[in-house]
């Protein structure tokens, strides 16, 4: 793998994740996290979305006036999201049941608004797909990282099995119910980015 | 009835405020809330749009795209199911709905479009009207709720914005770690707003 394809393939991952530095698709970051399951889904959703359009706005990069590139990149996504809300409907209605309008909601993710106005309308199939898939996998990244502390402290479990015995079943452990609700994502994220700040001071804001 | 009605705008404005529970719009939530002044430009200009674009979306749905809805068209369309489309013709309505707004503004209201201008644009893409739309159709409201929630919401969201631009104003006097300036603050104190307003869950009409 050259320079350039490792570069657009990690970069989003620490140095320029669209969630930390950028502030950008956090809308449903913070809402389907409170599960692992529903978050590795949400995750996977948005990359093949992400990496999709970038690969269709990028074909047809060419040939979109101007003027009216937003709706022709609004068209493509949504049809992109159509396609994905009726295939997790069909395979794992359940999740596809707790993330209601979040799946829909990819529409309107900045993440892959910002990547096809960004990057595809101005580069190659190829590496706008490679684009694509690594920006879905610093969005990703995040995504499980939140949902795998939200659902550990707050229910005890990973994905589901059970990790920390819980005093309703007779354990030892008392869930943290403030991890379930909606403030404890902000706080994570919060914390996240002072870290990842801590550890790359060049990202820090100057006031 | 009128008790429906108020439940209905209650439970948007404080229960299941847009930003706070549901964390929809976060994107200019958090980029646009370092003023006091155009929070409030944006927060006005989400209420107008959301007002308009709920309803209009709960007749588009209701008239065309649901299960049988064709029907008054000829009534051989009433086996004719186009809802998996109300994705695309939601965010298509939104985003006409906002270019038209941003037209008329321009036209009758030109002091009011000097201070909103800069945010009509970015609202086509605000998370929040399109989860307002979809919410109001996962719940199957009538064209009157749809209308209530959608001036509901806007006004939660509204009021969540104001807020947080207000808190953010005061912050600049204070002593924040480095790594923690800017953006991260933000989200904490989004946090603890979030924690205020779960006061509020709980409360029926």
């Amino acid at each position: 793998m050259d320079k350039q394809t490792k570069g657009v393939l990690f970069d989003p991952l620490f140095n320029n994740n669209p969630i930390a530095l950028q502030v950008l698709g956090i809308c449903s970051a913070l809402a389907v996290t409170t599960k692992l399951e529903t978050a590795l889904v949400m995750s996977i959703a948005l990359t093949v979305v992400l990496s999709c359009s970038n690969v269709t706005i990028s074909l047809i990069r060419n040939y979109i006036p101007n003027s009216i590139r937003i709706i022709v990149q609004l068209t493509v996504i949504a049809s992109l999201v159509i396609i994905t809300d009726q295939v997790l409907k069909a395979f794992v209605y359940d999740v596809s049941k707790q993330l209601s309008v979040f799946v829909g909601l990819i529409i309107t993710n900045c993440i892959v608004m910002g990547r096809a106005e960004a990057y595809a309308m101005a580069n190659k199939p190829g590496i706008s797909f490679l684009d694509g898939i690594g920006n879905g996998l610093g969005y990703s990244m995040v995504l499980l990282g939140i949902g795998f502390f939200r659902e550990l402290f707050g229910s005890g479990k990973v994905f589901g099995v059970e990790i920390m015995s819980t005093t309703n079943d007779g354990g030892w452990y008392f869930t943290n119910g403030l991890m379930l609700m909606p403030p404890s994502a902000f706080f994570l994220i919060g914390i996240m980015i002072w870290i990842l700040r801590t550890a790359k001071p060049a990202q820090i804001e100057k006031e | 009835m009128f008790e429906h009605y108020l439940s209905i705008a209650v439970k948007s404005i404080f229960v299941e405020n847009m930003a706070l529970a549901f964390f929809l719009g976060m994107c200019s939530f958090l980029a646009v809330s370092k003023k006091v002044e155009t929070a409030i430009g944006l927060g006005a200009a989400v209420i107008f749009v959301l007002a308009i674009c709920v309803p209009l979306n709960q007749l588009i749905l209701s008239s065309l795209l649901r299960e049988g809805a064709l029907a008054w068209i000829h009534p051989s369309l009433s086996v004719v199911d186009l809802s998996f489309l109300s994705f695309l013709v939601q965010i298509g309505t939104i985003a006409a709905v906002v270019q038209i707004v941003e037209m008329a503004v321009d036209r009758f209201a030109p002091k009011l479009y000097s201070a909103l201008g800069v945010f009509l644009p970015l609202i086509a893409v605000n998370c929040a009207i399109l989860g307002a739309s979809l919410f109001m159709e996962q719940r199957e409201y009538n064209l009157g709720e749809a209308a209530v929630y959608g001036v509901g919401s806007g006004i939660g969201w509204a009021l969540a914005i104001i807020a947080l631009a207000a808190l953010r104003e005061k912050m600049r006097y204070s002593n924040v770690p480095h790594g923690l300036r800017g953006l991260g603050i933000a989200f904490i104190l989004t946090g603890l707003m979030a924690i205020g307003f779960l006061a509020f869950s709980g409360i029926q009409l």
